[in-house]
């Protein structure tokens, strides 16, 4: 099984740091955030672009209706908090304010799934790709590392429209180097194989490619892709490895209901009906914890994959 | 009363050393050790003197409540519910950990004696509120709720729903409290969004605001004990606070908005502790 | 098991939730209501009238409310909240989540004028993704009463049973569908019709328009079954597994966006069990517009017509 190395950095000074490139290069981005900017790695661009980087103080709903009349002003606006607090606290402000009306905000939601760990429920937040999927005309995508992060945020940068991207908390794991490729609504095959294909986002990516591993080893070939941009889902891609395979399991540290897994399962039921397993969070509230102790205990470990994937191939 | 000033004063002294502890020797990591030790003394009086409650039955009915608003600030809480019985003192050290009671944020019900959730910032003056209007259709207005706000948090604009509300519900039986120790997580509060003057804001939604030293425990005694005897208004005390109070090198130093102690500083931080115990032995603190 | 009214009748749902709330809060002193100042729209002015302190007003702060119910909560009342469902859901579900349902306390939502209903009130107003969003609590119980009778019957098992309920409910009149001897269990789907070629699968202001594209299926030969979900979480898994097995093709028709909707609990369900052809009725990636409810019906493809065109579909499919 391959092993991958814990980063150095987090998502988050990645988000910040490929922000601060752009801004260099675009006069029209701003930066914005409720007491975060600091988290959300905007230090340096802090430091050398005071004007540029808005600290509104401890209040999201503010924050997001501020975000609003920047970008309705003609402004590019890169902002964030945690993710509950974009997700649910402001939830009204980003849909109907920087949604609705289709501005250029690109929310970042900084403790995402169970990234926020030890901080407990109140902080975690399994429900915000979910939640955020809800936002008709909204971009959702959820990267796996560092170097996915600034691809994804510098392919933002000249998207047009709102988007929500996750972030995590403490350092993932390396998967991805410089060359990644990021394009909204497209996937990315990692790996191909004929027995079962497995689809992940972020963080968990990893444990899905660890899996297709020990899957290998007991002689059964899966395909392996990326997923990593939740909304619009790449349906193509989707639905051809589903053809290929005639089996799928999701994999994500999200609940299993209305996240990616939700919507493979849309796709699937209303074009291919195909026998599919969705590994993630069960329907309940987590607790505090270590990254991947959380996640074992919540059934996203490699075994659970393996497991999903055994059963999925014996209802083929 | 000198004798129950040393005893709090002492209570407050172990609180630290247990927030310390836990900051060094958690298995959960970081603490936020800084936004607890200036809520410290306040916490110590509320439990220790001004609250009724029942560590061997947590969910007695007509208890004071406290609801720690700035759930970030949940290492003091379970420390004083730790001192006042409510749970061993060992499981202090699983604050945050797997599998804990004592959960990353307060969880309501989970742990015995946390009286609502938080951690969300804004939400606890509006639950406590609730609590405060229920408890008045239940015969319990005597008892009082006591909510404390971090004065960053008085940012949300959720906190002045609620300003505006209870006075307006008629309620006398809810007490705010703003831990205002002038710093939020990303820097000085005054330099973000500076809130002042808080006193005439609290004053202007209809509150009855007073301010006191956020350290110094007769003050607190003192305008706690008015707060928990008014009626006729809701109450605002503005306590005067220092981040990271009791430790030297942690005051007035945001770095330790989060944070765990090597054992370098553990040991430094505890020999302050002890030193402020014998000054309070001997009537000097 | 559902009986049908022959009742040609359509009633006023805000009438009969003021009188339900005040034949509960005649009979269990722990009833209280609160509202962000919409007291009157949801036709709650009678209970006002009669127990003024038990209404409780919060002015136009729903976060605030989300708040308050819980802390009532937290001391033994049970709070029915109300406002929109948009704003039932949007406005305060970060609060919801917390004070309420990881708090495991004991609060009541009511969201009026779901989905297209909201009319002239426009998209702002339209609740398209309320059940999407609060679907993510996990403590959550979704129902959409389809009718009078169904909503009487809801409101009183939601008081009598522990935890967070939403009720998403039509507030002005719906046609009458059950006649007062059905019985209702929250977590059991009610199969109003039986059929062999396809499941139609509806709730709320649905169920109506379904029924009718079920007789406009049955004209050209195909039988559908028909199921009144009503709610929506707890999803019957068994019923819709077993109605998958029968007919072998099955519609979910929604007054709300399919992403996240009813069409995505069956989808879940389906894929995971028994993959069998699925279409969905419903709003797609869009925003909600104004207009009356003909129009946006046909707007947004909801007709009895669409559901049956998309049964056909579905049919094909197998």
């Amino acid at each position: 099984m391959r092993q991958f190395e814990l980063e150095k950095k987090t998502t988050r000074d990645a988000f910040g740091a490929a922000v601060f490139e752009l801004a260099k290069e675009d006069p029209k981005i701003l930066a914005i955030g409720a007491d975060t900017t600091g988290n959300l790695g905007m230090k340096d661009m802090a430091k050398e672009m005071p004007d540029r980087v808005i600290n509104i103080g401890i209040a999201e709903q503010n924050m997001m209706c501020v975000a609003s009349g920047l970008a309705a002003t003609g402004y590019r606006v890169f902002g964030g908090s945690f993710a509950p607090f974009i997700s649910m606290r402001s939830l009204e402000q980003f849909r109907t304010f920087c949604a609705y009306p289709h501005l250029n905000v690109v929310m970042a939601g900084g403790m995402g799934g169970l990234s926020a760990a030890n901080e407990g429920v109140t902080h975690q937040c399994p429900e915000d790709l979910s939640i955020m999927r809800t936002i008709a005309g909204n971009v959702v995508v959820y990267p796996a590392d560092t170097a996915s992060t600034r691809a994804v945020v510098k392919a933002l940068g000249k998207h047009e429209g709102p988007a929500y991207i996750r972030l995590g908390k403490f350092s993932f794991r390396k998967v991805f180097d410089e060359n990644y490729k990021f394009e909204v609504g497209k996937a990315n095959i990692l790996e191909e194989g004929k027995d079962v294909a497995i689809l992940a986002c972020g963080a968990v990516i990893y444990r899905a490619l660890q899996a297709a591993d020990v899957l290998r080893e007991q002689g059964i070939q899966a395909t392996v892709v990326d997923c990593s941009c939740i909304k619009p889902l790449d349906e193509e891609t989707v639905l051809a490895v589903a053809e290929k395979t005639g089996c799928v399991v999701t994999v994500e540290d999200s609940t299993i209901i209305g996240a990616l897994g939700g919507a493979v399962a849309e796709l699937l039921g209303e074009n291919l009906p195909t026998p599919m397993k969705r590994v993630g969070i069960k329907d309940c509230f987590t607790e505090s914890g270590d990254l991947d102790l959380l996640m074992d205990k919540y059934g996203i470990g490699v075994q659970d994959i393996v497991d999903g994937a055994k059963a999925v191939m014996a209802k083929k | 009363m000198e004798n129950e000033l040393r005893r709090l004063k002492k209570t407050a002294v172990q609180v630290r050393r247990d927030i310390i502890e836990a900051t060094t020797h958690g298995q959960g990591g970081g603490i936020h050790v800084g936004p607890a030790l200036s809520a410290t003394d306040i916490v110590t009086a509320l439990y220790f003197k001004i609250m009724q409650v029942r560590p061997e039955e947590p969910w007695w009915e007509e208890r004071d409540r406290f609801i720690i608003s700035k759930g970030h600030a949940y290492a003091v809480l379970y420390a004083a519910l730790a001192e006042k019985g409510f749970f061993p003192r060992e499981e202090l050290l699983t604050m945050r950990a797997i599998n804990s009671r004592l959960q990353g944020h307060p969880a309501y019900h989970k742990a015995p004696g946390v009286d609502m959730t938080s951690g969300s910032l804004g939400n606890g003056l509006s639950c406590g509120l609730g609590i405060a209007m229920a408890m008045k259709k239940q015969g319990i207005a005597h008892k009082k709720v006591y909510v404390m706000l971090g004065d960053g948090e008085c940012q949300e604009g959720m906190v002045w729903e609620a300003a505006m509300a209870a006075p307006a519900k008629g309620i006398d039986n809810l007490v705010a409290i703003v831990d205002h120790n002038h710093y939020q997580s990303c820097g000085c509060l005054d330099e973000i969004v500076p809130l002042y003057p808080l006193d005439e804001k609290w004053k202007s939604f209809g509150w009855h605001v007073m301010e006191v030293n956020g350290h110094n425990m007769n003050d607190i005694v003192n305008k706690l004990t008015i707060a928990r005897e008014f009626s006729g208004k809701p109450v605002c005390i503005i306590a005067h606070t220092v981040k990271g109070k009791g430790i030297s090198f942690m005051e007035h130093n945001n770095a330790w908005h989060n944070g765990t102690c090597s054992e370098e500083q553990y040991a430094a931080a505890m020999k302050e502790l002890d030193e402020q115990e014998a000054a309070i032995e001997a009537g000097m603190m | 098991m559902a009986v049908l009214t022959n009742k040609q009748e359509s009633i006023e749902m805000r009438k009969v939730y003021c009188e339900t709330m005040m034949e509960m809060a005649e009979t269990d002193n722990r009833v209280v209501a609160l509202d962000c100042d919409l007291v009157s729209p949801i036709g709650m002015s009678d209970f006002r009238k009669k127990y003024p302190a038990r209404m409780i007003n919060c002015g136009i702060m729903e976060g605030n409310m989300a708040g308050v119910a819980a802390g009532m909560s937290a001391r033994g009342c049970i709070p029915f909240t109300h406002t929109f469902s948009c704003f039932q859901s949007r406005k305060c579900v970060d609060q919801l989540f917390l004070s309420a349902g990881f708090a495991d306390l004991n609060v009541k939502l009511v969201g009026s004028d779901p989905g297209i209903l909201a009319l002239y009130n426009g998209a702002s107003h339209m609740g398209l993704e309320d059940m999407g969003i609060l679907r993510n609590i996990p403590s959550m119980i979704l129902v959409e009463p389809s009718d009078a009778v169904m909503l009487r019957a809801v409101l009183k098992q939601v008081k009598d049973t522990h935890g967070l309920h939403y009720i998403r409910m039509n507030r002005k009149n719906a046609a009458a569908i059950y006649d007062e001897a059905t019985k209702f269990e929250i977590g059991k789907g009610l199969v109003l019709k039986e059929g062999r070629d396809v499941t139609l699968i509806a709730s709320g202001m649905m169920v109506e328009l379904t029924l009718k594209a079920a007789r406009l299926l049955e004209a050209e030969n195909i039988s559908a079954k028909v199921i009144d979900m009503f709610t929506w979480k707890p999803l019957d898994e068994e019923l819709v597994l077993k109605s998958a097995k029968e007919t072998g093709a099955i519609v979910t028709v929604e007054n709300h966006r399919t992403e996240t909707g009813l069409g995505m609990a069956v989808a879940n369900v389906l894929t995971e069990n028994k993959a069998v052809p699925l279409g969905r009725i419903g709003i797609g990636n869009v925003y909600g517009e104004v207009g009356v409810l003909p129009y946006l019906l046909e707007r947004f493809h909801m007709t009895p017509e669409d559901i049956a065109q998309k049964a056909k579909e579905t049919i094909k499919r197998k």
